[in-house]
């Protein structure tokens, strides 16, 4: 219950925000939010039970394709398309997961990382060859600002507060799941698999599940792009976002939902930021650091992150709420353990 | 101590809520606040200026010399506004990387649009990538002049009413190609190698209204990502094919010719213009082999490529004094004769040129161009060029031989070429 | 049957390389118990270098040389570096700092370099020899399967015929009974990073004349496909990326001849789950410890 009060508070609270926001920026924010979703599920998979998916770029995609051909099938009003839409996204996202996290249970870390990488790869083969619009991809449904408030907001920021409410729906289960006996059961699972088989808890059940509920708002993720864009295409969920997904989440810190927020408006604001810098450069050096420079410096991030910080930014966050004095000073890496 | 988890995570879900403020607040950071609606004037307009952008592969590894395109425009649009500007505007040419990347494009494109104010959007490059703003330009009433890419898409007038393409489609380019090869040897069996999306499936469409549906004897695919043609000559070689039509890009147009000479195998080449720009498939096969590997290429185009030609000389002159004497190749030619298109256009669209006036313009059919067949823009009809002429290497140097033919509702006929001269220096409009 | 032929051909040279690179990666798998997903853009670098080397001394031999330890010393320097510094026992952060890295140095050789492709010359002619009217294996397929089968030969007696190799495996499966023995791990593990990435890129220096040109992506989809092709033989055996890299060599070249080349990540990728559903640690999986 305090949790859906505080999901509601943050997002009336960025919903307000979007008001400060130009259209581009608030193009931004809905595609920030799509990955906050993406990169929610996936923090919660990797810090919580230790399996590393760099497939959930296709589990967006999935979203995403459900979501166009879901909602562009049915007529009538715009939020009956939505709803459908967004069933869509969730349970076909849901399905793939379900069926990666029953592989998932059976194969160790390198294992499940090659699996999910071969699947990046061959999204754009299977765009081609399975009847999903080839390499143009599906085409979303265009959701107009609603005539109440067409003379308030531009399209943007109606796409933006879209974008919000969605993720938001998307991720609050996932915080409840994560702080409730799932979430517990998760991390048994992942201290000591043995172990919590001896106490009852089947560890291939606790993956898959953690897998499919890690799915869910990765698609739904996708639909918020889908709803952005209008337009699902491969060549959008190929391996560098799928790698920017696993940057954000490492950067927020594994396993951190407000870290997931935190990465994934850096990985949306900072090559745009660092593709403005470059443009200041001489020509031809600009045109080489342009688009290259800032995956280098998501690379060193992550090195340096993994090796020098773990935690990322949740642990910033930590810090700075253990700097505030009125909270009770249990020292935050104890609460768990 | 650590347990040995992947890392050690010790936090509750309390920093959702601070988290979440924090990226709000943020992303509140980023910039100042601005409105929709607002003003009455023309969109990227000034008195002096009229700004336009586009999106462009400069990075990515599909991108390879498509950069050139962008960077010729440039150049020749810096000669125009040199000399005078249009109605005595400069124009000025913001050009996007979107690295051949469909969400980049959104991105980029919605940057042009909002925050850069642009005119129009110019030449966008690419159909998947293209493809995912069509919606978007369309809403915001933004003109969509010249797209760059032969896919039917762009001439929808209906549906998109300010989209127009630049390229010969592609199946007017197959079937151009497939009317030639028939013409030299109507016994001869015909091929295909085609990229794997809808530019490879526009040329065998094109190839069909010629020889017939599935009539042609052996069609391969390669997508973009493949690292040899090995397997698809091979079986292409197996089934005795002598005229290899190709819609496939520049790279690998030069994989298949050198592919299959390592087989000691020559059948005839026949490529879409897309792929067949010499002077990069020279620098693909090397300098020594390529005038012995592409003897006889033959291919089509529409631009007036021809060397010695006056719209040569000029852009080889734009090209040194503008563009830091880059190679001149296709993409340079097709660069500046974009850019040329746009200016015709804008000193068309009047002194005080608004959206409506732009579109208006290039629907009036007055539009001549530079090709070397009239263009063929009309209310009904956004594509550019319905007509091609057959091009031919020979000792290194690929020209027209003068066989131009028109493609309309399935049918070839062969036409007159009909070059445009070159006006007023190159620059239209006084 | 000419099509087949000529196919099969084309798929063991194919294949030959990729049990070499996949090879490469059992080779670091076993030694320090991380997959390197480094690998492609690390063999890439060290392409750039060979690449260099022969432009400037005009010797495809000099080059093929500077490749070689070029790779060893950043397959060394990667281990000592980065991958010495993180916590034992998780597979998590090795992943993770590689994907980094991939991301560093890709990044890095496109600003350095561009991204152009450079045509590379084969040593050899790739003019096929043709046996009954269809071409089958040039001289340069030959090279590149000899210098493959070869090196798979040195590795395996270097592994399982020398004091060296002994010491090498025990530190990777024992460290703490290796250590107390006298075997020096930590050395160990450089070793195996070094000889582990010199291997990927003798793949990649092998491949690369064969495709459109150098550039930063050269070695990606040769370190997908031979990912797959390690996690289908078994990330620990050295005989399971040998015969699943033929295997999946001859598959990508018969689903390219015969369906269309759109089919063959998504053939690999059906292989690559069949195989799982079937042997979770791959066709040559070694026994796991019994968790129930």
């Amino acid at each position: 219950m305090k949790t859906s009060l505080r999901a509601l508070a943050v997002t009336v609270l960025a919903i307000g925000g979007t008001f400060g926001l130009d259209p581009f920026r608030n193009y931004q924010l809905a595609t920030a939010a799509a990955c906050f979703a993406a990169v929610a599920g996936l923090t919660v998979l990797v810090g919580l039970t230790g399996q590393l998916s760099l497939g959930h770029a296709v589990l967006m995609a999935a979203g995403g394709y459900g979501f166009a051909y879901a909602a562009s099938a049915v007529d009538g009003h715009w939020l009956v398309v939505l709803l459908v839409g967004l069933a869509a996204a969730a349970v076909v996202a849901g399905l793939l997961g379900l069926l990666l996290g029953a592989a998932a249970a059976r194969l160790r870390g390198p294992y499940l990382a090659g699996l999910t990488l071969a699947l990046v790869i061959a999204l754009p083969a299977a765009a081609n060859t399975l009847p999903l619009g080839g390499d143009q991809g599906a085409r979303a449904p265009f959701f107009p600002v609603p005539d109440a408030l067409a003379n308030l907001i531009a399209v943007e920021q109606w796409h933006a507060w879209l974008a919000i409410v969605i993720a938001a729906l998307a991720v609050t289960p996932l915080v409840v799941l994560r702080s409730g006996r799932a979430g517990l059961r998760m991390r048994a699972v992942l201290d000591d698999e043995t172990a919590s088989r001896l106490s009852g808890v089947d560890p291939g059940l606790v993956k898959t599940g953690a897998f499919a509920a890690s799915a869910v708002p990765a698609g739904l993720g996708g639909a918020v792009l889908a709803i952005a864009t209008q337009q699902v295409t491969p060549g959008g969920y190929g391996l560098a976002f799928s790698l920017l997904l696993v940057v954000a989440a490492v950067a927020g810190g594994l396993g951190s939902i407000g870290g997931a927020a935190i990465g994934s408006v850096l990985v949306t604001v900072l090559p745009w930021a660092i593709d403005e810098l470059t443009a200041l450069a001489p020509a031809d050096l600009g045109r080489r650091l342009d688009g290259n420079l800032a995956v280098l410096l998501f690379g060193a991030g992550l090195i340096a992150l993994t090796t020098i910080w773990p935690g990322g930014a949740s642990r910033l966050l930590d810090r700075l709420r253990a700097a505030r004095p009125l909270r009770f000073a249990t020292p935050s890496t104890t609460t768990e353990r | 101590m650590r347990t040995p988890g992947p890392f050690n995570h010790g936090h509750r879900n309390r920093p959702f809520t601070s988290a979440a403020a924090l990226a709000a607040a943020a992303a509140l950071g980023l910039a100042a606040c601005s409105t929709p609606g607002g003003d009455e004037d023309v969109p990227g307009v000034t008195d002096d200026t009229v700004t336009i952008g586009t999106h462009q592969p400069l990075t990515g590894p599909a991108a390879a010399g498509y950069s050139a395109i962008s960077a010729a425009t440039a150049a020749y649009f810096e000669y125009v506004n040199a000399n005078g500007g249009i109605h005595g505007r400069d124009i000025e040419y913001l050009v996007k990387d979107d690295a051949y990347d469909p969400a980049a494009t959104q991105t980029a494109v919605r940057e042009l649009v909002t925050e850069e104010d642009v005119f129009a959007i110019v030449n966008g490059l690419g159909t998947p990538t293209h493809s995912s703003v069509l919606d978007y330009l369309d809403q915001q009433g933004v003109p969509d002049l010249f797209v760059s890419s032969g896919s039917l898409t762009w001439n929808q007038p209906n549906v998109y009413d300010n989209t127009f393409a630049f390229n010969a489609d592609y199946v007017t380019e197959g079937a151009a190609l497939a009317k030639y090869a028939v013409e030299q040897d109507p016994e001869a069996v015909i091929c295909v190698l085609g990229q794997d999306d809808d530019y490879g499936e526009g040329i065998i469409e094109g190839v069909e209204t010629v020889v017939g549906s599935n009539e042609i004897a052996e069609v391969q695919n390669y997508s973009v990502s493949s690292e040899d043609l090995t397997a698809q000559l091979g079986a292409m070689m197996a089934a005795e094919c002598e005229v290899n039509v190709l819609g496939t890009i520049n790279g690998f147009t030069a994989m298949a010719v050198g592919t299959a000479a390592q087989m000691e195998w020559f059948p005839k080449w026949y490529v879409s213009s897309s792929g067949a720009d010499y002077p990069t498939l020279a620098g693909y096969l090397g300098e020594d082999l390529a005038p012995v590997l592409l003897q006889g290429l033959v291919s089509v185009n529409y631009l007036p490529s021809s060397a010695g030609g006056e719209w040569d000389a000029l852009f080889r002159e734009i090209n040194d004094e503008y563009n830091d004497g880059a190679p001149y190749t296709g993409n340079t030619i097709f660069g500046m004769s974009v850019g040329y298109l746009f200016a015709e256009a804008l000193a068309a669209a009047g002194e005080d040129p608004t959206r409506e006036s732009l579109v208006a313009a290039v629907e009036s059919g007055d539009l001549v161009g530079n090709g070397i067949v009239p263009l063929s823009y009309s209310e009904d009809d956004h594509a550019a060029y319905r007509a091609v002429g057959v091009t031919v290497v020979n000792e290194g140097v690929q020209d027209y031989i003068g066989t131009t033919y028109e493609v309309s509702a399935g049918q070839v006929a062969a036409v007159e070429p009909d070059p445009v001269p070159l006006e007023n220096e190159g620059i239209p409009g006084s | 049957m000419d099509r087949f032929v000529f196919l099969t051909a084309a798929g063991l040279a194919r294949g030959a390389v990729l049990a070499l690179f996949a090879l490469s990666l059992v080779i670091v798998w076993r030694t320090a118990r991380v997959v390197n997903f480094a690998q492609a853009a690390m063999a890439a670098a060290a392409v750039y270098a060979a690449f260099a080397v022969t432009a400037a001394t005009g010797s495809y031999w000099a080059g093929l040389l500077t490749g070689l330890a070029a790779g060893a010393l950043l397959g060394a320097a990667a281990e000592r570096g980065l991958m010495r510094r993180l916590p034992a026992h998780a597979p998590l952060p090795g992943i993770i700092v590689a994907i980094g890295l991939v991301m560093v140095l890709q990044a890095g050789l496109a600003i350095a370099f561009g991204p152009e492709h450079r045509p590379m010359h084969p040593p050899f002619s790739e003019r096929p020899f043709v046996i009954g009217g269809v071409p089958v294996l040039s001289p340069y397929d030959l090279f590149t399967l000899g210098a493959a089968a070869a090196v798979m030969a040195v590795l395996a007696l270097l592994f399982n015929r020398t004091s060296l190799g002994l010491q090498l495996r025990a530190a990777a499966f024992a460290p703490e009974t290796a250590r107390l023995l006298g075997v020096r791990v930590p050395r160990m593990v450089t070793l195996g990073w070094a000889l582990s990435v010199a291997a990927a890129s003798l793949a990649a220096l092998l491949l690369v004349p064969t495709e459109l040109g150098l550039n930063p992506h050269a070695a990606d989809l040769l370190f997908v496909n031979a990912f797959a092709v390690a996690v289908i033989g078994g990330l620990d055996s050295p005989l399971g990326a040998l015969v699943a890299g033929i295997g999946v060599g001859l598959l990508v070249s018969y689903v390219t001849g015969y369906a269309s080349a759109s089919a063959a990540p998504l053939a690999v990728l059906a292989l690559m789950t069949l195989v799982l559903l079937v042997r979770p640690g791959g066709l040559f999986a070694a026994r796991e410890a019994r968790t129930a």
